[in-house]
């Protein structure tokens, strides 16, 4: 290339004019949640993952004793970046008849229950917790972003549709001690709160919404509170926990907890529909355990005709169980076979449980087995060790789910530890 | 006297592709190209000091990764760099941004709309959809529906088979989607003016047709099918300029003993009883070949280089209907140094990618309306970029080159041929609208190449400037490319074939079209085609 | 409380063909009309003192087998004479179609006539092969019956009879663009003006538009007098029309209410049960049947509680901006187009001068502006029927484009300067013609909607693009005229395969109901 001479540069014509946060977005590709700063300070395995656009952890100081501290005593994990809608309006309840499968005037205010919506098909768009704040007021938490859904499925009623993901922080604080630090921490008449109850405490000049509920299979509870009250509500419980073994975890160690308490996470054990690019990928309620919630006698509800046909027709093609595998090795997205020969399905979700003691996993199977066929069922699990491949092929039974039962998660009221 | 056992006229990306393939089969091959450089539109060029120009087609994002293997193009030198962004100007003096990461991507949309930055996961959904099912078409020769030779009935059968895998829904949407405009099908999934005008533009690059015309979603689907290294839909410079895809498609089929011959025009194809003997030579000199193969658009080839009366009736009518209208321009520019846009944040990754002035479909189509008046857009539409942001070896240190293609810009001005003076008045129409969102532009250009469909036509040899080879619209597709019973790279005359875009599956630096006529070819000839990876997989 | 087999909702020309077909199966029918007048967009009214038009003025597509199904004969339909087309030239030389559609001309070159029979054969085969499946019902995705299956290889193998030349030309032509195809075959503006103008006309597409061809294969697949592609200006009007099949209905024991707006239809856990009226009356039945519009029928009529929210997104995306006005004047004596002779007086003329010209007028509809210098198709009605008009005087309707729904700075504004901008266009064509003018009246897609109940102004009930035809129309979900919601059914212009004076979606409609025993 011939050289050419460089010519000085010149003062630049153009300031460059002054850009709004807004759009200096592209500097910080993970946000940080209300809380990071705790978390920071907390944060010794520098183990980070992506939720949902939050830099959030995958541990914070070892992933196994985070486990234990939900067990037995008390975790603290960050769930602001789940994705929160709020509802509101005259219509707000048959707007969320209409979309969800359960009977929303059943769920009377300081209430929450966990539901789940489809499509038009049938075909499970996500599940999530649906929080009744007030009669005319509901919070819907999610895995997934559904803004286009929720609000053309608001034409016709009067209800409005509020995206709050990043304005409203949310905390878990889940294990055996749980109750004993919200008590400790001042939140006069907690005890109260039967399992999915929900009231709003005092904090600071605000206030922050308790509910009993959690994603652990333990006694636990969810705090939601305006960003700029977070660090207090943390410091609160901090304070409050310090003498109860309160201690801050990440994903890895919930995602145990909530295997063993046998629920289900959309993208990770079934396929939400608005994401699926393959036509066979999707699933109806039913088949992924949530057939409970669908109430045909409700009224009309979105996917209702689908759902209602497959069931007459005969069409449900999978089914979502739990599998108590023999052996201690975790068969993570394993294949599943009848009589060792035929592939029916495929293992989403596996662990060995500390609790229960087992072999557990969540599994997709092809009806008619894990629905009228369920013996004989085996899993072949590929086992890395030191870059070899160990093949073991291992018999599978079908058990109910949660895999692990603890009383204390529902007992009211909640005991002490 | 020599007999080759092909001749490829033109060395343009398709027609090396194919001359590659035919000579990896043990085939004797020589390239004849009329100009003294090689490349056709995928090329390289330096006509100022210190810059090279990618002075026709300027993204590499189609290019199929199975030929880039198969004729070990990485080896000879090319390399594919994905855009870091992109932006649309707004006329407010903002920005929207396209963003690689999923979460800057959705955060930059909810600065216009919450909505519209939860409804991109659908948007790329069914246009996903759409592409995984046009993709694996791409390279196979298209069936002819009016056939009953097994082979044809086979590929309708897998069609019918692809189209009945989808579900019942997905079905009725994907009918709808291949005849609706591009303007319609973001009316149902966004709401801002700019994102649909941020995605609209894929409809209509390279196509005389506005975002509001029928067909235009299929064009988008045209331009998303591309992939750089497995990123499906990502778009991307080559490295020293899209000369370095032909470059090394040259340096391939040399290393495996191939010829070319540059400043060679051809004037006739040799036909002796309805069969392809050869070629003549502008100045007279014949040169022999067992059969020979056009990379030439199919208007060029067969109302040009052969002489009608070899030619039947209804096929030379059907050419004669090919539509192949240019309707865009492109202005090449050395700039001597960084320009500014103070719109962007000076860290933006979107100077590394492709940017745009127009932040309207309504824009966009009135830009059209006036190349339908046979005029250039007053208001044009320009995907613009500075590929000397990632590539260092394009232009000295701190100097850039932009390359800006420019829509709509008529083959006939009201009607006439192009004159200079309008070129020069195209021109400042072009530069003017960057001026517009960059002070001092002006300044910094040191030297400007400009390219009317009338300089396509007359380097290139693009037909009408078509940089398709041939307009992307229904009548035109799969098995009516480039004419209904010739959609197999075959004519009407015994061993002469066609390579070029005007072939499915058409335009852009592909490169399917030249390797699937080799594999007719070699068909043809019983020849083995081993050396030919399949396609990838789509699961 | 009364209570009826079957509701019809709606009392236009598909309303009232599909309650004749269901009461002639023993059903009791009955229909309602929101209007004090049967006959929607078919009925003839009075426009100025003793001038009377309809919004519909050409019969060229009501289909035979409802002819045949409903008697209309025995009921009084009437057809008229094969009425010309006559596309006005600026020079008093006109051009004419004689007979169905051109099979002859006047006024062209000897080998522009050839060329025209050249291509008017190719058009008529390629209508053909579509008409039988604008005749019945599209086939279900996913799930098609034998019946069906057999149906489309039929159609497949009409097309193999075209000879492969011929066939590989219909596949290219089938979505193309109208200007493209007169192009390749015609020279004349005149001529190629008119094919640009028919195949857009009742829709927001230029002669540019890839697929714009299938609009006048629409056209061309219909029929008078068994002869594709011919028209007729009805004897008594179009009302004389709907008059016809009314007593056929009325023959076959439909009910019949006039006056009662439905406002809401009754849906019980997914099924219809009846209509509530605005009066508040509820009317029970085991069949609702809906002639009215898609968008109205669900989002208005059934309420989107009843419905998913996926349906309602395809509902809300049909397009249905009408881009059509409709122009009705009363003028002193008849006009005199330059050039044009008695009979073509009483046919069809047609200002659009050229595919450009008509491409041009599309432009800024696009925009939300009406043409400046618009195309229209005019007709003389009380040329034919005298009771139009009084004695000496004459009507003229035309039907005027582009003059976009939603326009811009509104039609309150826009009409004005709209309707001088048409007259303009007629004074070229028929100088001294605003001298006549007793009264105009100008409906624009916005009044249309407003007196008619036509959401958007639309006669086809949603725009009739490739995308939203066969099994598209109006949406998936409800394109073979039974919907998601169990025992409601469309019966109207937006479904397949669409409008125009044809009574197919009425009759087909009527079919499947009486199929699925609803």
């Amino acid at each position: 290339m011939p050289k050419t001479a460089v010519k000085p540069v010149t003062e630049q014509a153009i300031v460059q004019p002054l850009h709004s946060p807004a759009q200096l977005h592209f500097r910080t590709l993970r946000l940080d949640t209300p809380f990071q700063p705790r978390i920071d300070a907390a944060m010794k395995t520098n183990d980070w993952y992506d939720w949902g656009g939050y830099r959030a952890p995958a541990s914070l100081w070892d992933e196994e004793l985070e486990y234990f501290a939900i067990r037995s005593q008390a975790a603290l994990f960050d769930i602001s970046p789940m994705t929160k809608y709020r509802i509101e309006g005259p219509d707000a309840e048959s707007f969320l008849n209409r979309l969800t499968l359960r009977d929303v005037t059943k769920l009377k205010t300081g209430r929450v229950h966990y539901t789940a919506w489809c499509d038009d098909e049938g075909f499970v768009l996500d599940d999530g917790t649906l929080f009744r704040l007030a009669p005319n007021r509901f919070r819907l938490c999610c895995q997934e972003r559904h803004l286009p859904w929720l609000l053309d499925s608001a034409i016709g009623f009067d209800v409005t549709v509020t995206e709050e993901t990043e304005v409203v922080a949310a905390l878990a604080l889940q294990g055996p001690t749980s109750f004993a630090i919200l008590r400790e921490a001042g939140f006069e008449g907690v005890e109260r709160l039967k399992v999915f109850d929900l009231a709003e405490f005092a904090h600071e000049d605000g206030s922050v919404t308790i509910s009993r509920t959690g994603f652990t299979g333990d006694l636990g509870y969810e705090l939601f509170v305006e960003t700029r009250l977070a660090l207090s509500l943390w410091d609160r419980l901090w304070q409050a926990g310090e003498l109860r073994g309160i201690r801050a975890i990440g994903y890895t160690a919930l995602n145990r907890a909530r295997l063993e308490a046998g629920l289900i996470v959309a993208n990770a054990d079934f396929v939400t529909a608005e994401h699926a690019i393959r036509a066979d990928r999707v699933r109806m309620p039913d088949e992924i355990g949530l057939g409970f919630m669908v109430d045909l006698e409700k009224g009309h509800f979105n996917g209702r005709r689908a759902i209602a046909e497959a069931r007459a027709k005969g069409r449900l093609r999978h089914v979502l169980v739990g599998l108590e595998i023999e052996g201690n090795i975790p068969a993570e997205h394993a294949i599943v076979y009848h009589r060792k020969k035929k592939e029916v399905g495929l293992v989403s979700a596996a662990i060995w449980s500390p609790m229960a003691k087992r072999n557990i996993a969540l599994a997709s199977l092809e009806r008619p087995y894990g629905d009228s066929i369920t013996d004989d069922l085996w899993v072949e699990i590929y086992a890395m060790r030191e870059l070899k491949y160990e093949r073991l092929m291992k018999r599978a039974k079908v058990v109910q789910r949660p895999f692990i039962k603890l009383d204390r998660r529902t007992a009211s009221p909640p005991a002490e530890f | 006297m020599k007999t080759w056992d092909a001749i490829v006229i033109g060395a343009g990306h398709n027609g090396l592709v194919n001359a590659c393939y035919l000579q990896r089969a043990g085939l004797d091959v020589l390239v004849v190209e009329k100009n003294d450089w090689i490349g056709g539109a995928a090329t390289s060029r330096s006509l100022t000091p210190g810059f090279l120009y990618s002075n026709c087609s300027y993204v590499c994002s189609l290019f199929r990764p199975e030929i880039m293997r198969d004729l070990e193009l990485p080896r000879f030198g090319l390399q594919v760099i994905s855009y870091e962004g992109g932006a649309v100007f707004t006329r407010d003096g903002d920005y929207l941004a396209n963003y690689r990461d999923h979460h800057a991507h959705r955060r930059e949309f909810a600065r216009f709309s919450a909505r519209d930055a939860e409804a991109y996961d659908r948007y790329a959904r069914d246009v996903t959809r759409q592409c995984r099912f046009i993709q694996p078409l791409l390279m196979r020769t298209a069936p002819d529906p009016t056939s009953f030779r097994p082979r044809d009935i086979g590929e309708l059968i897998y069609l019918g088979k692809k189209f009945a895998g989808l579900g019942a829904a997905e079905m009725a949407d994907t009918l709808r989607f291949w005849t609706m405009s591009i303007s319609d099908f973001l009316d149902e999934h966004f709401e801002t003016d700019v994102i649909k005008a941020n995605f609209a533009l894929s409809g209509i690059i390279g196509t005389a047709l506005g975002p509001m015309s029928p067909g235009t979603a299929y064009v988008l689907l045209h331009h998303y099918m591309g992939e750089v290294d497995g990123s499906v839909g990502a778009w991307g410079y080559a490295r020293g300029g899209m000369g370095a895809v032909t470059k090394a498609l040259a340096d391939s089929f040399r290393a495996s003993g191939g010829t070319i011959r540059a400043s060679a025009e051809v004037e006739q194809v040799l036909v002796k009883n309805g069969k392809a003997r050869g070629l003549v030579l502008a100045g007279g000199e014949e040169i022999f070949g067992k059969l020979v193969v056009s990379n030439a658009d199919v208007k060029r080839t067969f109302l040009k280089l052969v002489e009608e009366k070899e030619l039947p009736d209804t096929f030379l009518r059907r050419v004669k209907n090919f539509k192949m209208r240019g309707s865009s321009g492109k202005v090449n520019i050395a700039l001597d140094s960084m320009p500014e846009f103070p719109a962007l944040p000076k860290d933006s990754p979107c100077y590394r990618g492709d940017m745009h002035f127009t932040d309207s479909v309504e824009r966009m189509e009135r830009g059209y309306d006036d190349w339908k008046a046979g005029r250039w857009s007053a208001d044009p539409f320009l995907d613009m970029m500075m590929p000397t942001m990632l590539d260092p070896t394009m232009a000295p240190p701190g100097k850039h080159f932009m390359s800006c293609f420019v829509q709509y810009c008529p083959p006939k001005v009201e009607g006439r041929d192009w004159t200079d003076a309008d070129r020069d008045a195209f021109a400042e129409t072009v530069i003017s609208q960057i001026a517009n969102y960059s002070p001092g532009f002006r300044d910094r250009i040191v030297h400007m190449e400009v390219r009317t469909p009338r300089e396509l036509e007359a380097e290139v040899g693009l037909t009408e400037g078509n940089i398709f080879q041939g307009e992307l619209t229904f009548d035109q597709l799969l098995f009516n490319r480039p004419v209904p019973g010739y959609a197999q790279y075959r004519s009407p005359i015994d061993g002469l074939y066609i390579c070029g875009s005007s072939t499915h599956p058409g335009g852009g630096v592909m490169g399917a079209p030249g390797r699937n006529a080799a594999n007719e070819i070699l068909r043809d000839l019983s020849q083995p085609t081993k050396h030919m990876s399949p396609a990838h997989d789509v699961i | 409380m009364t209570s009826f087999d079957a509701i019809v909702i709606g009392g236009g020309h598909n309303g009232l063909t599909a309650a004749a077909t269901l009461a002639k199966s023993g059903r009791k029918v009955l229909v309602l009309e929101a209007a004090s007048e049967i006959g929607g967009a078919a009925r003839t009214e009075e426009f100025a003192p003793g001038f009377r038009a309809a919004p519909a003025h050409l019969l060229n597509r009501l289909h035979p087998e409802v002819v045949k199904t409903l008697e209309l004969e025995r009921h009084g339909l009437a057809l008229g004479p094969i009425a010309p087309s006559v596309a006005l030239s600026r020079d008093d030389k006109p051009l004419t179609l004689h007979g169905a559609y051109g099979e002859s001309l006047s006024g062209a070159s000897a080998s522009e006539a050839a060329a025209w029979q050249e291509l008017r054969a190719q058009l008529l085969r390629y209508a053909g092969i579509l008409k039988p499946l604008l005749a019945r019902r599209p086939p279900e995705l996913g799930n098609m019956s034998l019946m069906e299956t057999s149906a489309f290889a039929m159609t497949g193998l009409s097309l193999r009879r075209l000879g492969k030349e011929d066939m590989r030309d219909f596949l290219r032509m089938l979505l193309m663009n109208v200007s493209d195809v007169a192009d390749e075959h015609l020279d004349d503006d005149r001529l190629k003006g008119l094919l640009a103008f028919d195949a857009t006309l009742g829709s927001h597409l230029g002669p540019r538009s890839p697929t714009s061809l299938l609009g006048l294969y629409y056209r061309l697949a219909g029929e008078f007098g068994r002869q594709p592609g011919a028209q007729a200006l009805p004897a008594g009007g179009m009302g004389a029309v709907v008059a016809a099949i009314l007593r056929a209905a009325k023959a076959a024991g439909v009910s019949i209410r006039a006056d009662a707006p439905v406002a809401r239809i009754l849906a019980e856990k997914g099924r219809a049960a009846g209509v509530a009226l605005d009066s508040g009356e509820e009317i029970r039945a085991r069949t609702v049947v809906s002639a009215i519009n898609p968008h109205s029928t669900f989002l208005d009529l059934v309420g989107t509680r009843e419905i998913d929210t996926g349906f309602v997104r395809r509902i809300k995306n049909i397009r249905m901006k009408g881009d059509a006005a409709k122009l009705h004047l009363a003028l002193d004596r008849p006009p005199e187009f330059s050039g044009v002779d008695a009979a073509g007086h009483r046919g069809r003329l047609v200002i659009a001068p050229s595919s450009d010209h008509v491409e041009r007028a599309f432009n800024p509809a696009k925009y939300g502006e009406f043409s400046p210098e618009p195309v229209m198709e005019i007709t003389l009605p009380s040329l034919s029927d005298p009771t139009l008009a009084p004695d000496g005087a004459c009507v003229l309707s035309a039907v005027v484009q582009y003059a976009p729904y939603a326009l811009k700075e509104g039609w309150e504004a826009g009409k004005p300067k709209f309707l001088a901008a048409i007259m303009a266009r007629l004074e070229l064509y028929a100088p001294g013609i605003g001298r006549l003018v007793r009264h105009a009246e100008l409906l624009t897609p916005a009044d249309l909607e407003a007196r008619y109940r036509m959401p958007g102004g639309h006669w086809h009930h949603g725009e009739l693009q490739a995308d939203q035809m066969m099994m598209s129309r109006p949406a998936f979900g409800a394109a073979g005229y039974d919907t998601p919601v169990e025992g409601l059914f469309l019966c109207g212009a937006g479904s397949h395969p669409g409008g125009g004076v044809s009574g197919v979606p009425g009759l087909n409609a009527a079919r499947r109901i009486i199929e699925m025993r609803g």
